[in-house]
């Protein structure tokens, strides 16, 4: 992948508050300063309106995306209230009053009573831990384990990369939902790790064939020729110079596949073999006001709609991170 | 860019200078690279012949340029020189010593001493990388080159050698012009105090009126450092600007060799004399005198090369013998013991001379 752009014309000299942090303003001050650059051999015209770095184009694109800042505000709520969920919801999840089973909104209970006589809003709120864990652990894993898995393959190439995808290629020929009632149900502890271990173990070949191919563009590129000429070795070469350039894609994919995790997670929990009671998950309270949607819809809504909001928002952030680091839409 | 001739320049014989050393010897270098099918049980169906058969030398201060049309080899002998491509047979000879055997340190050590300039200045920086950790990445690889506090000041100073402002150190090659970039990739080249430096095509990414200052400047670093070039390139006027002695390439191999004059003034390879026949003339009425040869169709895939000359199913000389017999790399007969400027290598069987480009004077 080309890690700059051709020229902009619109783009005008070099705007300021780009990443890099110093750099990037250095530049817009000492635009001049290049043009009277001394000694032999000046080149007409100096760096402006020369491509920007694809990090700091992006980062540029992305303020100014509406979809981009919608889905951040929306992550940093539910990052928020999974981190502190007391601080606006007071009551207990596990409290119930069997009195109020299934009972509509009232003073206090905005979005009334599940079948347990627990607040739906408390467990909607209390809800967010599970689903954000699990989707942030499981797709560090995978990016962590897929990224050098992949990388590795790519880099190396010959043998190990043969092996790798094909073992990369059986895990994609494993049904999600199948390996998931197999795999957890036979496991007993009730909290996340086992979902989250279960999804690593099964999303991995997705990013390990990501960074594989972005590897391979990376290696390509003259620069990681021109280290070679001066002698770096294998560690130097990836983590210098190729890493840093064919990160994005895996970046893009991971973010979008945190949401597609979230959903797992509650597919798994209503199918009964994600996460268990005691823990709070949405999932799980889909899967017990399923049976109940005639009697009292609300019990289904909320962690439904909770549900849908957060997978959207990742995805949404997923799609305006790959338009902007994508080249080709530019 | 002139197409003069340098009368300045010393004019070593076309067997390169005699009682010198050459300090590259390159003999017999063949890179065939395989053609294979099937995923898991590859097997070979054939190969690209890049180069198969190349032999030159290369002597101190001295520099050769390799001339020849896309596809014909030139960037694979460059990689193979850098030990960026593994030889599939021949010898690349530093100092007596085949640095294609090498590996490990003391391939590290051999690369001290020959260093490349890449085509594209846009590919060869890292984006991610300050001007400041690409030039001194060759001290951090190789720590003995320079020590640890003086780095620094080493790369300031190799900004000012290749003519960039000192101060520009903490930038990213992205703030920076085509021609600006190249003066950093030459700066990284020259850090470790290399003798030799393969250029493949250093100047052909960027604008005419740039190219000439790199080339300029690459003249007087060579002055400065006392560097030997290997200069790949496809514009036959720059490279007469720069070399010594030319060698023109075609499918793979070496057909002319000589002097730089001997080359330009006195082809006798029909190959030699097309090429030389499409150089732009800047003299309207000599224009009108010249002969232009277009050759007719492509070239032949380096996979399949023809049978014999591999320049036969161009030429519009060829005969039964070229079908036949492959003309070595040779003065040919009729030139032997003339002592003229056409006395110089040329793998034709049929050489004859031809004054292509027209001398305005």
């Amino acid at each position: 992948m080309p890690d700059t752009n051709p020229i902009d014309p619109e783009q005008g000299p070099i705007a300021p508050g780009g990443g890099y942090g110093g750099g990037m303003d250095l530049a817009a001050s000492d635009a001049e300063a290049l043009e009277r650059e001394p000694g032999h051999g000046q080149e007409p015209g100096g760096p402006t309106g020369k491509p920007r770095s694809l990090w700091s184009d992006a980062w540029r694109d992305l303020r100014r995306n509406p979809i981009f800042i919608i889905s951040v505000l929306i992550i940093l709520f539910l990052i928020f209230i999974s981190l502190w969920p007391g601080t606006i919801a007071t009551q207990d999840p596990l409290a119930a009053n069997l009195s109020k089973s299934q009972a509509g909104p009232e003073p206090g209970h905005p979005f009334g009573f599940d079948s347990q006589g627990r607040d739906v809003y408390t467990r909607v709120v209390y809800g967010a831990r599970a689903s954000v864990t699990v989707g942030v652990c499981a797709t560090l894993g995978v990016v962590l384990l897929g990224s050098v898995l992949g990388g590795l393959a790519g880099f190396f190439g010959g043998w190990w990369d043969a092996i790798l995808s094909r073992i990369s290629d059986i895990f994609f020929g494993i049904p999600v939902v199948l390996g998931g009632l197999v795999f957890l149900s036979v496991v007993t502890n009730s909290t996340v790790w086992p979902v989250i271990g279960f999804m690593v173990l099964l999303g991995w070949p997705q990013i390990a064939r990501i960074a594989r191919g972005s590897v391979i563009t990376a290696r390509q590129n003259d620069y990681v020729q021109a280290a070679r000429a001066l002698g770096a070795g294998n560690s130097r070469m990836l983590l210098r110079h190729i890493a840093p350039n064919a990160v994005a894609p895996v970046i893009v994919v991971g973010t979008i596949a945190l949401g597609t995790y979230i959903a797992l997670e509650a597919t798994l929990s209503y199918l009964g073999v994600g996460l268990k009671p005691p823990t709070v998950s949405w999932g799980i309270d889909i899967s017990d006001a399923s049976n109940q949607i005639r009697n009292a819809p609300h019990m289904l809504l909320w962690p439904a709609g909770a549900l849908s909001i957060t997978v959207l928002a990742f995805i949404m952030l997923g799609d305006a991170v790959r338009d902007a680091l994508d080249p080709k839409l530019r | 860019m002139t197409t003069a001739p340098q009368p300045t320049k010393p004019e070593p014989s076309a067997s390169g200078s005699p009682g010198r050393e050459p300090i590259l010897q390159v003999r017999g270098l063949v890179k065939h690279f395989p053609l294979t099918q099937g995923i898991l049980f590859k097997k070979q169906v054939g190969a690209v012949q890049a180069v198969d058969g190349v032999d030159f030398d290369l002597y101190p201060g001295e520099t050769l340029g390799i001339v020849g049309e896309s596809g014909c080899g030139k960037s694979t002998v460059a990689k193979l020189l850098m030990n960026l491509e593994q030889p599939t047979r021949g010898e690349i000879l530093y100092r007596g010593e085949d640095i294609s055997k090498l590996s490990g340190r003391a391939l590290k050590a051999v690369r001290r001493n020959i260093q490349m300039v890449f085509q594209d200045p846009y590919t060869s920086l890292n984006p991610r990388m300050t001007v400041g950790d690409i030039i001194g990445e060759p001290f951090e690889i190789h720590p003995d080159a320079a020590p640890k506090g003086e780095r620094r000041r080493r790369v300031q100073e190799l900004l000012d050698v290749v003519g960039l402002n000192p101060e520009y150190i903490n930038r990213y090659p992205h703030q920076f012009s085509g021609g600006q970039r190249q003066r950093i990739g030459i700066a990284r080249g020259l850090a470790l105090r290399p003798e030799i430096i393969v250029a493949d095509e250093p100047v052909s990414a960027l604008d005419v009126s740039v190219q000439a200052q790199v080339v300029n400047l690459m003249e007087r670093l060579q002055d400065e450092f006392d560097l030997s070039y290997m200069f790949i390139a496809h514009d036959l006027s720059i490279v007469r600007h720069i070399a010594d002695r030319v060698g023109v390439m075609y499918l793979g191999r070496i057909v002319e060799t000589g002097a730089d004059a001997a080359i330009y003034e006195h082809p006798t390879h029909p190959y030699t004399q097309a090429l030389l026949s499409a150089v732009p003339v800047p003299n309207p009425e000599a224009r009108e005198h010249r002969e232009r040869i277009i050759l007719s169709g492509d070239v032949p895939s380096p996979a399949d090369p023809p049978s014999g000359c591999r320049f036969r199913t161009r030429c519009w000389k060829a005969q039964e013998k070229c079908v036949v017999e492959d003309p070595p790399l040779t003065v040919p007969d009729v030139f032997r013991g003339t002592a003229g400027p056409a006395e110089h290598p040329s793998a034709c069987h049929f050489a004859e001379e031809k004054i292509v480009v027209p001398r305005d004077e």
